[in-house]
């Protein structure tokens, strides 16, 4: 009985400690920027304040994750090329409409939410629109390996 | 008796909860649907009121179990009362804060941050006095006691770590933010579900009448490969954000397995459970049971969505909504009902009589029905998103999906009503329970006084 605790104990805090490990890997490693990620500027961090304050993931989804009353917003502003996506995302920040309420939100404001939208838009691309298939796994264009495999 | 007061609180949670689910529901099919309490308000409300019953009926359970069946005397009451006032009005603040339109704006914790302050106090203190309960037991744990005891402490890091996006480091890339927001929030269901699942198999032994299942080495199997699936089977809420593979590798091996596991030691204790043993807590075995067949629905869609190549066209579609609806009401909030209804029914006091169990279970048959009809009418909305939306714009998608959204909706009413029936006895019978377990405890301080 005395080795049970012991063995339950042990693998308790192997586990616990290789959380640690594992967490401390992954916030260091495996997430770094891409080439092609955008840094914040004051007005995008405004917007990502501006965002969460409105709690638009309520509706919204950024690589899929958060609401479904609203349309997905990781690439909204390079929706078909130019600035169409940057028109049409004003346009529903300034009057609402199609379930999207007005939030009578000031020209800065509406500025900053674009700019956070832009620099969400330069982290990747959702959903995944060149990929290849490896063992059931995903390998996206943007995908830290294939971006490297490209530049190799 | 604080038990007893949790689980009150956590069955109005619910109740208030599901109501606001279906603000919620009409609201998704007309978002002008009462345009003072937005969508952004309903859904807050609705996630924060489900997730508080889920806890508040766990935390329940476990103050009341530990005195009452292990013999065990709560380390400090005091602490216990501090920890339900504590929950309670910081509970308040967040409905106020929903209410009055102040987020912090982020999934499944969408108050302001500052609110997380009294809520790392109220869990600070729960893990002290379960800790210092537990300190004095010689005897080899069994494994729900282990399963506590993680819930409790990795709720704790876990928690901490949803809070880790204040910091710039992680803010200030947006990849890093979300993968680590994704990783504590896949762990964090883990701790609560480390709670919940340790009440299950308690139950399981008392209604069973032996703790070989709790001490068995399938159960600690069972626990320890949770805890694995805790600790690193969190990325299949990621797959598709570009972070390096081998961190969704490593997830896809990990696989989902505790739930079969899980499943399997309910089905081997059913079948070894004696005739008047379950005629005795037919309830509270009516609803595991109804726990044990959504563990299997929930398993197969469970796998189905985390192979990464299926996982491409049903992540960010309504089929994930059905697999969190499937976990949080078909196993989580089944098995929380089979604790309140295994407490209500092993004392004299509140012991249901057969009219109010015939109600309770007319209540049960309505909610699982509507929970399958809400569930299937999900996954046809998801498919369609999921088939719909990469060619079709957002406005368009919806209109396609919308029968499947209208039945999900009218399911989802029944569902209410279903569980409010439930819930409606639930309560009375606790109260009938605390208000004789208040009249022993005066004439016991009469007698202590007199003597």
């Amino acid at each position: 009985m005395r080795s049970n605790i012991i063995n339950n104990r042990t693998i308790f805090f192997t586990l616990l400690v290789s959380y640690f490990f594992y967490s401390a890997y992954i916030y260091a490693f495996g997430t770094e920027t891409l080439p092609g990620m955008i840094s914040h500027t004051e007005e995008s961090r405004h917007g990502q304040e501006l965002f969460q304050e409105y709690n638009c993931t309520a509706c919204h989804q950024f690589y899929g994750l958060g609401g479904h009353m609203g349309p997905e917003l990781t690439n909204a502003m390079s929706y078909r090329g130019g600035d169409v996506g940057e028109i049409i995302a004003r346009a529903f920040l300034t009057n609402g409409g199609n379930g999207m309420p007005n939030y009578d939100l000031s020209e800065p404001e509406i500025s900053a939410l674009i700019s956070y939208l832009k620099f969400v838009d330069k982290t990747g691309t959702y959903p995944p629109k060149n990929y290849k298939v490896k063992w059931g796994m995903i390998f996206q264009e943007d995908d830290p390996e294939w971006v490297s495999e490209e530049i190799q | 008796m604080i038990g007893l007061r949790f689980m009150r609180l956590g069955i109005l949670s619910l109740g208030v909860g599901l109501f606001f689910g279906v603000i919620g529901g009409f609201q998704y099919l007309f978002p002008d649907f009462i345009r003072e309490l937005l969508f952004t308000k309903t859904r807050a409300l609705h996630v924060s009121m489900v997730v508080s019953w889920i806890f508040l009926i766990a935390i329940g359970g476990i103050y009341y179990y530990l005195p009452k069946y292990t013999g065990k005397k709560l380390h400090s009451n005091k602490l216990a009362v501090w920890h339900y006032w504590l929950f309670l009005i910081t509970g308040i603040c967040v409905l106020f804060s929903y209410l009055s339109g102040k987020f912090g704006g982020r999934e499944y914790f969408a108050f302001p941050p500052i609110l997380s302050i009294p809520i790392f106090v109220s869990w600070i203190l729960f893990g002290f006095n379960y800790f210092k309960t537990m300190s004095n037991e010689k005897n080899s744990w069994p494994v729900y006691y282990w399963q506590w005891a993680t819930g409790i402490v990795f709720f704790f890091l876990t928690y901490t770590e949803a809070h880790l996006y204040l910091i710039p480091y992680f803010r200030e890339n947006m990849v890093r933010e979300i993968i680590v927001q994704w990783k504590s929030y896949g762990a964090l269901t883990g701790s609560w579900n480390m709670l919940v699942y340790g009440t299950a198999l308690f139950i399981a032994t008392r209604i069973g009448g032996s703790e070989n299942i709790a001490k068995s080495k399938m159960a600690f199997g069972l626990y320890f490969l949770g805890l694995f699936n805790l600790i690193f089977g969190w990325a299949h809420h990621t797959y598709l954000v570009p972070s390096e593979t081998w961190i969704r590798t490593f997830a896809y091996f990990v696989s989902m397995t505790e739930l079969y596991i899980f499943g399997k030691i309910i089905w081997d204790w059913r079948g070894s459970l004696e005739q008047w043993e379950i005629n005795r807590h037919i309830t509270a075995y009516r609803f595991l049971f109804a726990a044990d067949i959504w563990v299997f629905l929930n398993l197969g869609l469970a796998l189905i969505i985390s192979v990464p190549i299926f996982n491409l066209y049903t992540h960010g579609t309504h089929i994930i909504v059905a697999h969190a609806m499937g976990s949080t009401i078909g196993i989580n909030t089944m098995v929380l009902l089979s604790s309140i209804f295994f407490i209500i029914n092993e004392s004299k006091e509140s012991q249901l009589s057969k009219n109010q169990t015939k109600k309770v279970i007319h209540g049960f048959w309505i909610a699982n029905i509507s929970l399958a009809i809400f569930l299937v009418a999900l996954i046809l909305a998801g498919i369609g998103k999921g088939l719909l939306y990469t060619d079709m714009p957002f406005q368009a998608m919806m209109f396609n999906i919308r029968p499947f959204l209208v039945v999900f909706t009218l399911a989802g009413i029944t569902l209410m009503l279903g569980l409010w029936i439930v819930l409606w006895r639930a309560y009375q019978s606790i109260g009938v329970l605390y208000s004789s377990l208040e009249d022993i405890s005066e004439q016991d301080s009469l007698k202590e006084g007199l003597s």
